[in-house]
């Protein structure tokens, strides 16, 4: 790999582009391909060949294929994945290193200047905005989870309307059923329709009767990772 | 922190080479059966030896390492493969019975 492919792919995976890194497995020049079709490297991609690289992008699909007498290794690098949690409290302290360990780049968010201190979450990404405020700039995508750990629906119902409007593949609430009833009326009257309330996990988190905040945190990852990546055993 | 995931990887690859060490790169091209790592899955290799990522369960790293260093040498990609039968020089395998290709080649 020659440095400035090696270096290009870097830079598209600090600035969250997904790109694809094509390799000629007879000469070994490399081409990196972005979503949009732009290439960078060493070869240009033929023109029929290009459109099944930007496909293996969306469809994040790695694998060789063959092109003519040509034999292609694509590799696709998407963005990583991103945890958004709302509330900088004692739970977030503990999902915040567990969600890194996953693989997850982690923002808090909390306009409490008090609990969202650089003291309780070292070098961590802290946004003292008010949750709809700061979901309309870090605009969730598809790789993107929410979670609202606050139990105040001044902050944590602002969220979930966030980002049930947004492609967000994992919208969590704290909560136990009760409130989650009484959250699901506030929102339906507040217009939010009935096919995104059903995509919210309250109570968030997988049940493995999770009780203290570090295992709470751990049934949260485990069933945002089950959102993602879905059962690899089906039950019978 | 132990991340696994490709961006952590090339991270440490690119600290390496900052530090002026040679790396290769070696990415899992094709697998089959119960391989542990999946296609796309990446190990960087130093020149010093040390490794980042992972191209299986821990079972053949060594001898990637080792042609990492062959790689390094000459300059030329090498093409490995893995599997419970195979009758390669070096005595490693997959336990699983699964088997795998993997593409090693330099970061000039």
């Amino acid at each position: 790999m020659k440095g400035r492919v090696f270096d290009a792919l870097r830079t598209a995976l600090a600035e969250r582009r997904a790109v694809a890194l094509v390799t000629d497995l007879g000469s070994g020049l490399q081409t990196l391909v972005d979503i949009e079709g732009r290439q960078q490297g060493d070869a240009g991609l033929e023109d029929e060949f290009l459109p099944q690289v930007v496909d293996a992008i969306r469809a994040d699909r790695r694998g060789i294929v063959e092109f003519y007498d040509g034999r292609f290794f694509i590799n696709v690098f998407p963005p990583k994945n991103r945890l958004l949690i709302i509330g900088a409290v004692h739970l977030a302290q503990a999902l915040v290193p567990a969600a890194r360990l996953a693989g997850f780049d982690v923002v808090v968010i909390d306009p409490r200047a008090a609990f969202a201190t650089p003291d309780r979450f070292p070098d961590t990404d802290l946004v003292t905005e008010w949750p709809d405020e700061a979901l309309a700039t870090l605009k969730p995508d598809a790789r993107t989870a929410v979670v609202a750990l606050t139990h105040d629906p001044k902050f944590d119902d602002p969220a979930l309307i966030a980002s049930l409007a947004s492609d967000a593949f994992y919208v969590g609430v704290l909560g136990g059923r009760k409130n989650q009833a009484a959250r699901l009326q506030r929102l339906r009257a507040q217009g939010v329709a009935d096919d995104r309330l059903e995509r919210i996990h309250g109570p968030v988190g997988l049940d493995i009767g999770a009780v203290s905040p570090a295992e709470i945190a751990v049934s949260i990852l485990a069933d945002i990772i089950l959102c993602l990546r879905g059962h690899k055993w089906k039950a019978d | 922190m132990i991340r696994d995931d490709n961006e952590a990887i090339l991270t440490q690859a690119a600290g390496w080479r900052a530090d002026g060490i040679a790396v290769a790169l070696a990415h899992v091209i094709a697998t089959w059966g119960s391989a542990p790592r999946p296609v796309g899955s990446l190990m960087a290799v130093s020149a010093t030896g040390a490794m980042a990522g992972s191209v299986s369960g821990g079972c053949v790293e060594g001898a990637v390492a080792l042609e990492a260093a062959k790689v390094l040498s000459d300059g030329e990609p090498r093409f490995l493969s893995f599997g419970i039968s195979n009758e390669m020089a070096w005595e490693v395998g997959l336990a699983c019975g699964g088997k795998l290709e993997i593409y090693v080649e330099p970061i000039q």
